[in-house]
C-alpha cells in the first residue's frame, strides 16, 4: 500500500466514510463527518501511521485532503 | 485506595514541576508508578528537581521549556513524543502571580500573567490531547485557584487567568469528552509553598486565620486530589474543580 492509499484508509476510519468520497477536493466541514471531533482523530491517526508531530499551525491547514497531502510533504511523507 | 503501582505504563507530563505544588504532583505520580516528564523554565531549579526525585528513587525526565511560548511547548511535546509515543496524564501547573491593585496594573504585566497562566496551558492541552487521542484515554488537570473562583482584592490579573482557566476546563472537558479525556481543575486555596511565603508575615497569618480549619494546606493536599483526578478513581468525573482549601473564606 502506498502512502496514498494508506492516508485514503486513514480518512475513511477517521471520518467513517466511503473510500469513494475521499478525493483531492474533499474538504473539511463540507460533510458531517469530517467536523472538528474526526479531525482530531484523523490528525491523531495520521501522526501514529506516518510517526510524525504536526505543527498546530499545519493542523489548522489541514482544510482538505489535497492540502493534508501538500502539508504531509514538508514532513517527508510524499503521498 | 490507589496501588503503588497503579500508574505502571501511564506517561504524565507536569509543568511548572520545579518545586511546590507540581514538584509534589510529580513526585506522587512516579510513586504510583508512572513515568513523569518535569518541566520548568530554569535549568539549574529543574535539573535540582530531578536531582531531588532521583534520591528519593523516582527517575523523572526533565523537560526544559517556557509554557508562555507556542515553540517551546512544541519542542516539549515532539520530546515525550519521540521518547515515549504517548501521554496519559498533563498537570497544567506552571503559573505566576504578580499582584496588584487596578491602578498599578501594567499592560506588559497583564501580558506575562496571561501568556503563562492562561495561553501556556492551552497550548500543553492542544499538544497533550493529541498524544492522548490516539489511545483514546487521557487527563488533563489544570490548577485553577481559589482567587480564580471567588477573587480577592488586589489580584485582578492572578484572578482572571485562574478564572480563565476554569472557563477553559469546562469547555475542554465537553469538546474531548467523545475522545474519553477528562479535564478537570483543582483549586488549591492558601498552600505553604514559596509562591505563597512570599507575600510577607503578617499578610501569611491574616490568610491563615481565615481558613476554617484554621491551617494552611500542604502541597500533599493538593497532590493527593490532582492523583485522584489522574487515576481511574476519577474515571466518570471530567468539567470540575476541585476545591482544596480547608474551608477558607475570601
Amino acid at each position: 500500500m502506498n502512502n496514498f492509499d494508506t492516508l485514503k484508509a486513514l480518512f475513511v476510519k477517521a471520518l467513517g466514510i466511503d473510500e469513494a468520497l475521499v478525493t483531492l477536493d474533499l474538504a473539511y466541514a463540507s460533510i458531517a463527518q469530517w467536523d472538528s471531533i474526526a479531525h482530531m482523530v484523523l490528525v491523531s491517526d495520521i501522526e501514529l501511521q506516518f510517526d510524525i508531530m504536526l505543527d498546530t499551525d499545519d493542523i489548522i491547514d489541514m482544510s482538505s485532503v489535497a492540502k493534508v497531502i501538500e502539508i504531509l510533504a514538508k514532513y517527508d511523507v510524499i503521498c | 485506595m490507589l496501588s503503588a503501582d497503579c500508574f505502571k505504563g501511564k506517561v504524565a507530563l507536569v509543568t511548572g514541576a520545579s518545586r511546590g505544588i507540581g514538584f509534589a504532583i510529580a513526585q506522587k505520580l512516579a510513586q504510583h508508578g508512572a513515568t513523569v516528564f518535569i518541566n520548568g523554565k530554569d535549568q539549574q531549579t529543574l535539573d535540582k528537581a530531578a536531582e531531588q526525585l532521583a534520591e528519593a528513587g523516582y527517575v523523572c525526565t526533565p523537560l526544559l521549556f517556557d509554557v508562555s511560548d507556542n515553540q517551546q511547548v512544541k519542542s516539549g511535546f515532539q520530546a515525550v513524543f519521540k521518547q515515549q509515543k504517548r501521554l496519559d496524564i498533563l498537570v497544567n501547573n506552571a503559573g505566576i502571580l504578580d499582584d496588584a491593585l487596578l491602578g498599578m496594573v501594567s499592560a506588559e504585566q497583564l501580558q506575562n500573567s496571561y501568556n503563562t497562566n492562561v495561553f501556556g496551558p492551552l497550548f500543553c492541552a492542544q499538544y497533550g490531547a493529541r498524544l492522548m487521542a490516539r489511545n483514546k484515554s487521557g487527563s488533563i488537570i489544570n490548577m485553577s485557584s481559589i482567587i480564580g473562583t471567588h477573587g480577592n482584592a488586589g489580584q485582578s490579573v492572578y484572578g482572571g487567568t485562574k478564572a480563565a482557566i476554569i472557563g477553559m476546563t469546562k469547555s475542554l472537558a465537553k469538546e474531548l469528552a467523545p475522545n474519553n479525556i477528562r479535564v478537570n481543575a483543582v483549586a488549591p486555596g492558601f498552600i505553604d509553598t514559596d509562591m505563597s511565603r512570599s507575600i510577607g508575615p503578617e499578610l501569611y497569618q491574616q490568610r491563615v486565620d481565615s481558613i476554617a480549619m484554621n491551617k494552611v494546606g500542604t502541597t500533599e493536599d493538593v497532590a493527593n486530589v490532582a492523583l485522584f483526578l489522574a487515576s481511574d478513581l476519577s474515571a466518570y468525573v471530567t468539567g470540575q474543580v476541585i476545591g482544596v482549601d480547608g474551608g477558607m473564606l475570601i
